[in-house]
């Protein structure tokens, strides 16, 4: 496994050899996948390594490969404040599970943004305090930015709710 | 005589999604103790149009329209930064006339978002002068908009390796005229505003987030720049020509209200000196191409296309397909007016996207804002809103 010239994924290959799969810093993007199973692990080390000090979970989102194997891919943009420098984390997430750690415990700000993956993708996040859709509404069926929804597909109306609560 | 010995108990309370004192479509799910907000919960979503979904559908070129749609204030903004990820992937440089006039653009658009935010923050705290005093200079910010672009709000202006229009050779005159008249609405509206009593009351020490709590919840823009943290990707990751320009970063120190008040007044005033920069830079530059020399990429001069075979061709070739994109993956943020507006884009080398996910600060802005007004009174919930500057078409995509 390489480096590419990133001091980031040279301490994070140095630390974490074993979980990490691939690398690479195509664009200038330092982009490390890492094994799913232990992303907890491995961001807890990029957060609390004061060379590293991953402070900030800029960004958290999913891509659909749909027909690879594993088909979802966890995709998290890091940004360190006080450093000034940024990571890639990926983790493959297959269809069937479905499921993937929450980094809720790590970055407050990933609880939306995980809730949103929920929403639209429908991975599940263990040990998520409240997960639940957040822009579509409840009765919503399906996850509709996975390939397979269609653009078209139309949804039920809304029931009207005894309470509005 | 106490509130528990009163047998009170708490009054949940629907405020939205569609409610005269909020400027966005949101609704809050409030616990109230008397007036005092014991808890809330935000609720975002209902301007959900799936522009993600849409952008996957579509061409890369027809993207573009979708992200003006996203923070409507400043629609320059979002183009540019959808339009400079595209280029990361495309690897293209793109001409030094043509990042002055993004820059120029995008930081008409920050002015007039920012005097969307404080007029708009005083109108829902029944303050109406001010308000006219704010949308009257950002008339003046959108009629130069206007002349550059062609539109006032959803611009369009930025494209993949260039933007749509050169600079008009009135411009320079129109903008002579128009920046002292916008500098001093900007001075009438800091007059009544910033030492006024009431408004001022209203807004100090409420609403306050630490620093530590704005870097945990991912907040970006003049709202962690209010609580300290001189964070501008401007300076800290320069893009465009940034680098050559002159301003400074403005940052405030208890994060409050207030402090996100002078940190967005401060700010526009760094803006027009930058404005001023860029019509000088672009007059020594003078007339020249403003995108990229590429027809797989860049729509061909209008008059090429209706008098020459070859031009319509590629006309057609853009319009129809657009530009092929090499496989892989990219991130690229930039300095909007609510912080890091960030877009990852995935391609497989065709002409369709994979993925393409923008980063709504909005989105990441509002997350803390149980945060900012447990145990604040219900009215103050109003003003804290009001400076996240939440935009709807931007959070909920």
């Amino acid at each position: 496994m390489e480096d590419h010239g990133s001091p980031l994924l040279r301490r994070l290959l140095d630390a974490h050899r074993e979980a990490t799969l691939a690398t690479h810093a195509d664009f200038g993007d330092a982009t490390a996948r890492v094994a799913p199973g232990q992303l907890i692990q491995v961001m807890t080390f990029l957060r609390d390594e004061p060379a590293l000090a991953f402070d900030m979970l800029i960004d958290l989102t999913c891509v659909d490969y749909l027909g690879r194997e594993p088909r979802f891919e966890m995709v998290y943009h890091l940004y360190s404040v006080t450093r000034n420098h940024r990571l890639r984390i990926k983790a493959g997430v297959s269809e069937e599970s479905a499921t993937i750690g929450s980094v809720t415990g790590l970055w407050a700000a990933a609880d939306w943004m995980e809730r949103e993956v929920f929403d639209l993708y429908g991975i599940v996040f263990e040990n998520h305090p409240d997960l639940r859709r957040i822009l579509l509404d409840e009765g919503f069926e399906g996850h509709p930015l996975r390939k397979d929804y269609p653009k078209t597909r139309r949804q039920p109306l809304i029931d009207r709710r005894s309470s509005d609560a | 005589m106490s509130a528990p010995d009163l047998h009170a108990e708490h009054m949940t309370l629907n405020m939205g999604p569609s409610h005269p004192a909020t400027h966005g479509t949101v609704k809050f799910l409030i616990e109230l103790d008397g007036e005092t907000i014991v808890d809330l919960e935000v609720q975002v979503g209902y301007l959900h149009r799936g522009f993600e979904k849409e952008c996957e559908s579509g061409s890369w070129y027809q993207c573009i329209p979708y992200t003006d749609r996203l923070n409507y204030n400043s629609a320059v903004l979002s183009n540019l930064g959808f339009c400079m990820a595209v280029e990361k992937l495309l690897e293209i440089e793109t001409p030094e006339r043509c990042q002055w006039l993004r820059v120029l653009a995008g930081e008409l658009s920050r002015v007039g978002d920012h005097l969307t935010r404080c007029g708009a923050a005083c109108l829902e705290l029944q303050a109406m002068t001010p308000f006219l005093y704010g949308i009257e200079a950002r008339e003046l910010v959108w009629d130069l908009l206007e002349a550059l672009t062609g539109a006032r709000v959803t611009s369009n202006y930025v494209r993949i390796g260039g933007v749509r229009h050169a600079l008009p050779e009135s411009f320079a005159a129109l903008a002579k005229e128009s920046l002292p008249k916008i500098r001093r609405l900007l001075a009438d509206f800091e007059a009544v505003v910033t030492q006024n009593r009431i408004f001022v009351d209203r807004l100090r020490d409420i609403g306050i987030v630490s620093k530590e709590d704005c870097i945990r919840y991912a907040v970006t823009g003049p709202v962690l720049r209010a609580a300290g943290v001189p964070l501008d990707l401007r300076k800290d990751e320069p893009y465009l020509v940034y680098d050559q320009l002159d301003f400074d970063v403005p940052v405030g120190t208890v994060g409050d209200n207030y402090d996100r008040y002078l940190v967005c007044v401060a700010e526009m005033h760094q803006s027009l000196r930058i404005v001023e920069q860029c019509i000088h830079r672009l007059g020594a530059l003078g007339a020249g191409p403003v995108d990229v020399d590429d027809p797989h990429v860049r729509w061909p001069a209008k008059d090429g296309v209706f008098n020459r075979m070859e031009e319509m061709i590629q006309q057609f070739k853009n319009v129809t397909e657009g530009p092929k994109v090499p496989a892989g993956e990219g991130y690229l943020a930039i300095e909007s007016a609510n912080g890091e507006l960030g877009f990852y884009l995935v391609s497989d080398g065709s002409q369709h996207p994979v993925k393409v996910r923008c980063r709504p600060p909005s989105f990441l802005n509002v997350q803390p804002l149980p945060l900012m007004v447990r145990g604040a009174m219900l009215a103050d919930l109003i003003p804290t809103f009001d400076f996240l500057n939440m935009i709807g078409g931007e959070c909920d995509r």
